[in-house]
């Protein structure tokens, strides 16, 4: 095992520590909020995977997590499947319509892919609250209360510990969030991670090395959407309903801004990302109450990060870490 | 078949829009190479500085439009020469970036100055209807369409028969012989911003008599636009506008004549054309095939 593997993998064990314990120092609230963190951290592994890797940007994946949210939220108010059962089958769904959208995508080059991707998170909400009958229109779907969905009326109890709801939804979505990591890591470092970077680099250098270019591109998509799915059906029984506003353009784009400030093309960083998604709001009010606010300081810090970060938290934290060792 | 022209003529009045507005991006993408995301929210903006102008410090609406048409005209300017020229050169994805960078700045900065609360729009046209034939045609669609024309054919001839639009179609063309010949290629890039702002501005105006304005007003517009600039060829000044008035009409049909593309479906038809084309015909209609040098 090389250094470099040791040191990731030590890593990711006290991150996987520190996630396991966290729950008893902070309260009800706080873990609720962590547990967001950790969904976006699942949809951020995703878009990294797809934009920071292989190249290719998505503006639309909060489109693939109202897919994911949605299968869960039917499934389970409709056909009375267990929350975490509706998971994998979100993740299924979801990687499916990837694949689907992967195939004509994968022809669009750069700017085009931006404005596609772009139409269908605008898209999105009118097309959920077309099919009213399957989607519950505008009004959504509740989750709360319904027997399929754990520990959210009386208390779950795991190995003699007894979770409330909001304990309980900090380690699903860390648990989903650190497989997750685990699962990117690994296609990442082998033939298949190399693939993306290629095509990601130079297209023309990539085929002629013999990579497939659509085969890969649409991989790459469906990996990215069957994360974007897992996301969102967390995010689902996170929030314990699904309507179209839970799934506006805003979030596609808050996507966006988190891979972007973690660093594009880098796990690392994502962390950061995802806090600044989940806790960029609640800072932004401290500047003004008003609801315009949050976005301000979001587009700001974006075309901050470009002009003078292009690598990010994680590009920062490695320039650091050389300046450091140079010393 | 009077509801038929009449559903013909309100397509083609918001098809100027969307013309206006995709000649907006194509110019952007003419002079910079990308597509700006924050061709929509620029519009917006600039609609409530018209509001704010005519509710709040008694302009009447000509004065306020054409203060409102420089102001944007400068913001274009500015905007460009403070964050779009110091990554021109760069990656196409990271000026996009940085075009949702400024989507949700205005987006933001429009909510926190004037609150999200809808507001209406007076229109300069008023709200009377003529009848031609039977036809009920509302003077505010025949306004906005002329305004569109005279718009369009104003920029044409600027393009066509002035210095500086000459000057501006050669830096579009091609940057470093324009700068051989004395051309500021900068300033000409930055002078597209403007004219893009201005364009946005009033398709903006145009669009708030009807739709209300709220911060978030032209973010279908945008898409619409989109599908019209990639319908007529991303390049192509011409095809925008027929592209936008193509897509007014066509829309507006399908929504009164097919009952499955409600109101709701009109945005997914949008985002149905801009992929048809682009997997069919990348070019557009108008566009030339590009050929990939490798």
């Amino acid at each position: 095992m090389s250094r470099a593997t040791l040191r990731t993998l030590l890593a990711f064990v006290a991150l996987a520590v520190v996630m396991l314990v966290l729950p008893a120092f902070v309260n009800d609230f706080r873990a609720q909020q962590l547990a967001y963190v950790g969904i976006y951290l699942v949809a951020l592994v995703g878009l990294n995977i797809l934009t920071g890797y292989t190249g290719q940007i998505s503006l639309g994946h909060g489109a693939f997590m109202a897919i994911g949210g949605y299968t869960s939220a039917i499934l389970m108010v409709d056909h009375g499947v267990k929350d975490i059962v509706t998971i994998p089958i979100a993740i299924v769904v979801s990687g499916a319509v990837g694949v689907l959208f992967g195939l004509p995508a994968a022809r669009l080059s750069g700017l085009y892919l931006a404005l596609a991707t772009f139409a269908i998170a605008v898209a999105t909400p009118s097309v959920i609250k077309r099919f009213e009958g399957f989607t519950g229109g505008g009004s959504g779907i509740n989750l709360f209360g319904t027997p399929e969905l754990t520990a959210s009326l009386t208390p779950v109890r795991i190995a003699g510990f007894e979770l409330t709801f909001n304990n309980w939804l900090y380690y699903l979505a860390w648990v989903v969030a650190l497989i997750g990591y685990v699962i990117g890591w690994l296609i990442l470092r082998g033939r298949t991670g190399r693939a993306f970077r290629a095509v990601r680099d130079s297209e023309t250098a990539a085929v002629s090395s013999g990579v497939d270019l659509t085969r890969t591109k649409v991989l790459a998509f469906g990996i990215s959407a069957a994360y974007a799915g897992a996301a969102g059906s967390l995010f689902a029984i996170a929030t314990t309903f699904v309507n179209p506003d839970a799934f506006p353009v805003a979030l596609s784009i808050f996507l966006l801004v988190g891979v972007v400030v973690s660093g594009l093309g880098s796990l690392t960083g994502l962390i950061v990302g995802a806090v600044f998604i989940q806790f960029m709001p609640l800072w932004a009010q401290s500047i003004s109450k008003s609801p315009g606010a949050p976005a301000v300081v979001y587009g700001v810090i974006l075309i901050l990060v470009v002009l003078a970060l292009p690598g990010g938290a994680s590009g920062l934290v490695s320039r650091l870490a050389q300046r450091l060792r140079h010393r | 078949m009077a509801d038929f022209f009449q559903q013909i003529v309100s397509g083609l009045a918001s098809g100027g829009i969307y013309g206006a507005l995709a000649l907006a991006l194509v110019l952007i993408h003419r002079a910079t190479g990308v597509i700006n995301f924050a061709q929509g929210e620029m519009a917006m903006f600039s609609t409530y500085i018209l509001w704010t102008l005519t509710t709040n410090h008694d302009f009447s609406y000509w004065p306020a439009f054409a203060v409102t048409l420089l102001v944007s005209f400068l913001g274009g300017i500015g905007i460009h020469q403070a964050v779009i020229r110091p990554v021109e050169r760069g990656s196409q994805i990271r000026v996009v970036i940085v075009t949702i960078g400024l989507l949700l700045v205005l987006n933001g900065l429009a909510t926190w100055i004037w609150t999200g609360e809808v507001r209406a729009v007076e229109s300069p046209f008023g709200r009377r209807t003529l009848d031609v034939g039977g036809v009920a045609i509302s003077v505010q669609d025949i306004g906005t369409i002329v305004v569109c024309l005279v718009t369009v054919a104003v920029l044409w001839a600027f393009f066509q028969f002035t210095k500086v639009g000459l000057a501006l179609r050669a830096a579009a063309v091609n940057p470093a012989e324009a700068r051989l010949v004395g051309v500021r290629v900068p300033w000409m890039l930055g002078l597209g911003w403007g004219l893009a702002a201005v364009l946005g501005a009033i398709a903006g105006m145009l669009t708030a008599p009807t739709n209300f304005l709220d911060p978030n007003m032209m973010q279908s517009v945008l898409i619409y636009a989109f599908a019209a600039a990639v319908l007529g060829g991303i390049d192509s000044p011409v095809g925008a506008v027929v592209g936008g008035l193509i897509l007014g009409v066509g829309l507006n049909l399908l929504g009164t004549y097919v009952d499955f593309v409600s109101a709701e479906l009109q945005l997914p038809a949008a985002l149905l054309v801009i992929l048809v084309v682009l997997l069919v015909r990348p070019a557009g209609l108008f566009g030339k095939p590009q050929v990939k040098k490798v």
